[in-house]
């Protein structure tokens, strides 16, 4: 499954980094507390948070990842959005939380 | 007493996220232009570049306290400012014992120890922009253990924080002061936190680029512009006091 996948399977905003959307998903992650993400994401998962912080984009080039989705509603600080577009790295939106989202990602298959 | 200006939150080049124009003789001609009296210079988990700031400061007639901006485990941000730059060292060992990892100047950005005069000094290699193993708790107590002014930092953004990570300020947590960020003012910022009522609160620039050095400040209303007379105001004691902006103006004539 690629990042672009995700984005249509499940009703997400892509709202920034859509020059990255070829990335392939291999995993999930949950998190919001920045160190634990870098300690425990697997290398190339798509990752669940409500941080929209802009070191967000450099946890994800540090795992590798697919794509971040923000989750609850939250959207991007405008630096994030500005760093998630240099590096390619896709953000999407949703207004599910974090449990919900997940739930259907792993029921789907993205484990 | 008279009235000082003081931004005692500015990051220099030494923090990843810190422009490289940061450098602290920048830092403090900025500040005298600014009208700033007293600045701190908080890097992130470091006080690497604390003694070239105080120098340079002496040169441009600021005064420069020695701080970091401390990481918890728990990632919220703590500002730790001292009296003298072995205090604030002995702090810096601590934090650096318990602060995994390297720095990737790539994905974080450089971490440059300079003197006072812009010279490059050393680059350093750890992982600044990362979380210690250190819970609040511990930090705040080994902060209060060399005498510094621990302050909350940023209490109002939604990252980083101690209300946006941890929900509310324990009751036992013994900050000296809160910082309430430029981007909100301290009515607003007690409108939306209510926690903060009864906490000294000051607002600082948590400038990274230098354009930001002084564009928000505390006044301290106090008999000179030493760290002693700084804790005096927090503590409201002896007829020291923090003045806020739209009233220091005022007083300031």
């Amino acid at each position: 499954m690629q990042a672009a996948d995700l984005a249509a399977q499940f009703n997400l905003t892509v709202v920034a980094g859509k020059k990255g959307l070829e990335r392939t998903v291999s995993g999930g992650h949950c998190g919001d507390l920045l160190s634990e993400v870098m300690a425990n994401a697997p290398v190339g998962c798509v990752w669940l948070t409500i941080q929209v912080h802009q070191n967000i984009i450099a946890v994800a080039l540090l795992k590798e990842m697919a794509a971040i989705i923000l989750t609850g509603g939250n959207r991007p600080d405008e630096e994030t959005m500005a760093k998630a577009d240099a590096e390619k790295i896709p953000v999407m939106v949703s207004d599910q939380r974090t449990y919900g989202l997940a739930g259907q990602l792993y029921s789907a298959g993205v484990v | 007493m008279k009235l000082y200006r003081a931004d005692m939150h500015i990051h220099t080049c030494l923090s990843p996220c810190g422009d490289w124009g940061m450098s602290p003789k920048a830092i403090a001609r900025k500040s005298r232009q600014m009208g700033m009296d007293i600045i701190a210079v908080c890097d992130h988990n470091t006080a690497e570049n604390a003694g070239s700031a105080i120098r340079a400061g002496q040169n441009y007639g600021i005064t420069v306290l020695p701080g970091m901006e401390i990481c918890s485990k728990e990632e919220v941000h703590v500002l730790a400012i001292f009296e003298t730059v072995d205090r604030a060292l002995a702090m810096q060992a601590f934090v650096y014992d318990h602060l995994p990892g390297k720095n990737s100047p790539n994905l974080w950005g450089d971490q440059i120890v300079v003197d006072e005069n812009d010279e490059v000094v050393d680059e350093n290699s750890r992982l600044l922009i990362g979380a210690t193993s250190l819970s609040l708790y511990e930090v705040v107590d080994k902060v209060n253990y060399f005498n510094g002014l621990c302050i909350a930092s940023h209490i109002d953004r939604p990252a980083f924080g101690i209300i946006s990570n941890l929900g509310f300020i324990p009751e036992d947590l013994r900050f000296s002061a809160l910082e309430v960020s430029w981007r909100i003012s301290m009515r607003e910022a007690a409108g939306l936190i209510p926690d903060i009522a009864g906490f000294p609160c000051i607002t600082s620039s948590d400038a990274h680029y230098i354009e930001d050095v002084g564009k928000a400040w505390t006044g301290l209303m106090m008999e000179a512009p030493t760290f002693t007379e700084i804790r005096n105001a927090f503590e409201g004691r002896l007829g020291r006091r923090i003045v806020h902006r739209d009233t220091a103006r005022k007083e300031d004539g």
